[in-house]
């Protein structure tokens, strides 16, 4: 028995660590990349490395970098353990972004820390229209939320050119032909303070306490116990009384609050105004995306979304630092985000099977583990 | 004005546009039946345009051979569906989230190439529109439907020819009972892994034409994410069309009339704000998938991967 139980703990570390695997992997091919590309892997490497972590201004930059990744990661993690397959992030903080930036533009006599705070609940308020409008689609209509999600995702760029060329435009562009997209800049009171004598802003530090608060919120109470039921199981959940849609559509709206309070974060922390040059990357840098990277990359627990957000950053950054130093186009990294991505998804295969065969020497007759436990089944039961 | 848009004139311009705008959303979608019949869904689409576009381009560029340039691109693109085939058929990884990892793989990877290879943006001379005899000459229709490019008409050949495979040969009732019902399928002897290996490669060739109507056919240059969400509307657009080629001819013509509408608006100095009028057919893709999606069942193994039982 002893035996079994060790090894379960090796393998156990071994399924944690996929996730490192599948980046040196990622990291193996990038090589292979930047030698076709007749690019010294390793100066480039380094470049990457001193762009990300070499000062502390470079390690301020990587974390502001982590901060809109980790906010859409927990997100993500939400919607995810809900089967709920959010590709809306980058929309989502569009909108959050736009609501947030309302607000400062409007209450200009408010004390700073009020208009802050009422920023960062409309972004929040945003991004869960935002999230919310197909989530309600899926749940009672059926619609592919991934298809709606992509589709909200074009709208909200749209909406956001119209305003930032039209009714929010800065009053100062507004007169000049080149008319950049971008609203006019918040009172320099409604700025997120910043943490120490760097780029660093109090987001992150906010970013790092929801996380926490999305843990307690999936595993330790009620509603995120049946996200995750309904997640595994719609079936059983609905025997077992859950109203199903009810929680489809909380799990996206959630999701895409998060989202929104990070472009809300974006805007009050970095650029102290809404500014795109016209695409959604322009204003959101994809973190929509890259934080579905991240969420994954920490196996969709919120904690671990915190050191995956990090190192998403770094790459970031470090891309960045790479394309000024050795002429490589930070382009490569978006590429290596999708291996990594690849390599993630691909990797549960042998989680899958190293479980069975841990139930099986077990002696159990089950396909899959259980990742809900009995202790929580009862708990359940007790749940009206 | 507003009065304009009703002259005859017009109407042709507009209905010619939609026709042609039709062809990349065709190509890759009817590609992407082909998988979801056989029970996989790839996400990874758009990458795959994009990749399949600056190949197409790049090589129409350097060589000045149009066809060159297509036939890369289908290699291109059918290496992309290879890896998705071994990743979600040997690996079963998650389709939804693998596909978003190719995606941002083509993205990345396309832009990359862009930038070393190419670093400006360039134009080529892309594929003439082909005169019929006869059929070209007959007034407004000719103008619609027979003064378009080779790939254009290939895109609505492959409408009617994708249909037959599906419906009326072996090889299409394999595809389908492969995503009806992979365990009976298997236990007749059918190989599971072979047909959808055969329907991903073959989406992933489509969704390289696709890109390569784009670059060397419709609007003859290359950016970066010059897609920018077209491969994902053809995801969409398979759905919108009950998985049916058909169905997907139906909503593609939608969709692509709408958008050459808007384009029109806008040359034609309507004063609807431009960025309003690009948002339309996003708005209207969202509309009708509510109205159609539940009337159409998906095939019932969609996204699910095949472990034989032991």
């Amino acid at each position: 028995m002893k035996k079994v139980f060790q090894s379960d703990w090796v393998s156990r570390l071994i399924d944690a660590l996929l996730p490192v695997f599948a980046t040196l992997a990622a990291l193996v091919v990038g090589a292979v990349m930047l030698l076709l590309l007749k690019v010294n892997p390793i100066e480039a490497y380094k470049a990457l490395w001193v762009g990300a972590f070499g000062s502390s201004n470079a390690f301020a930059e990587t974390l502001v970098k982590a901060t809109p990744l980790l906010l859409v990661g927990i997100g993500i993690c939400i919607s995810f353990r809900g089967d709920v397959i959010n590709i809306g992030g980058e929309g989502q903080m569009i909108i959050g972004a736009i609501f947030a930036t309302w607000v400062g533009l409007t209450f200009t006599s408010l004390p700073g820390w009020l208009v802050i705070t009422l920023a960062m609940i409309a972004g929040f308020i945003g991004g869960a229209v935002w999230g919310g409008i197909p989530g309600f689609l899926k749940a009672y209509f059926r619609v592919n939320e991934i298809l709606s999600t992509v589709m909200m995702n074009a709208i909200a760029v749209q909406l956001m050119n119209f305003l930032l060329r039209g009714p929010l435009i800065d009053p100062s562009q507004a007169q000049l032909a080149s008319k950049i997209p971008q609203t006019a800049r918040l009172l320099e009171i409604f700025r997120l303070p910043r943490l120490v004598p760097t780029r660093l802003h109090l987001g992150a530090l906010i970013a790092v306490v929801l996380a926490i608060l999305v843990y307690i919120l999936l595993w330790r109470t009620t509603l995120g116990y049946r996200i995750r039921a309904v997640g595994q199981n719609p079936q059983a959940s609905r025997y077992a009384g859950i109203k199903v849609p009810r929680y489809v559509v909380l799990a996206l709206l959630l999701s895409g609050a998060f989202a929104g309070l990070a472009g809300a974060v974006q805007v009050y922390g970095v650029n102290y105004r809404m500014i795109t040059d016209g695409s959604s990357s322009g204003f959101t840098g994809s973190a929509g995306f890259n934080g579905i990277v991240a969420a994954l990359f920490g196996q969709l627990h919120p904690i671990w979304a915190i050191p995956a957000s990090v190192l998403f950053g770094a790459l970031l950054v470090g891309a960045n630092s790479m394309q000024r130093m050795m002429q490589v186009p930070s382009a490569l990294v978006t590429a290596l985000n999708g291996l990594v991505v690849v390599f993630v998804v691909s990797s549960e295969v042998w989680r899958r099977r190293r479980q069975r065969r841990r139930l099986a020497v077990m002696g159990q007759d089950e396909e899959s583990s259980p990742p809900i436990d009995e202790e929580e089944l009862q708990h359940m039961e007790t749940v009206p | 004005m507003i009065s304009d848009l009703f002259s005859v004139t017009v109407l042709i311009g507009i209905l010619a546009s939609g026709i042609r705008l039709a062809t990349p959303y065709l190509y890759a979608a009817i590609g992407e039946t082909f998988g979801q019949r056989s029970g996989v869904l790839n996400l990874g689409v758009e990458g795959q345009m994009l990749l399949g576009a600056f190949a197409a381009f790049y090589v129409a560029f350097t060589t000045g051979n149009l066809w060159l340039g297509v036939l890369t691109a289908m290699i291109v693109g059918a290496i992309m569906g290879l890896a998705m085939a071994y990743v979600t058929v040997n690996l079963n990884a998650e389709q939804g989230i693998s596909g978003i990892g190719f995606f941002l793989f083509g993205l990345g990877m396309s832009d990359l190439l862009f930038q070393k290879l190419l670093g400006t943006v360039e134009t080529v001379k892309g594929f003439p529109e082909v005169y019929i005899p006869g059929l070209s000459d007959i007034p407004g229709i000719g103008k619609i439907f027979f003064s378009q490019n080779l790939l254009v008409y290939g895109a609505y050949l492959l409408v009617p020819i994708a249909w037959f495979v599906l419906n009326k040969t072996t090889l299409g009732l394999k595809i389908r009972s492969v995503g009806e019902n992979p365990d009976a399928a298997d236990s007749l002897g059918v190989s599971v892994a072979r047909i959808r290996y055969f329907t991903i490669i073959l989406g992933g060739t489509l969704s390289g034409i696709a890109g390569a109507s784009l670059s060397i056919a419709l609007l003859n240059v290359f950016q970066q994410n010059m897609t920018s969400g077209l491969g994902f509307i053809a995801v969409a657009l398979v759905y919108f069309g009950g998985w049916r080629p058909i169905g997907v001819l139906g909503g593609a013509l939608l969709f692509s009339m709408i958008n050459s509408l808007q384009l029109w608006i806008q040359v034609l100095g309507i004063p609807i704000p431009s960025d309003i009028a690009v948002m339309m057919p996003y708005v209207l893709t969202i509309l009708v998938l509510v109205a159609t999606v539940s009337r159409v069942r998906a095939p019932s193994a969609l996204t699910k991967p095949f472990e034989r039982e032991n």
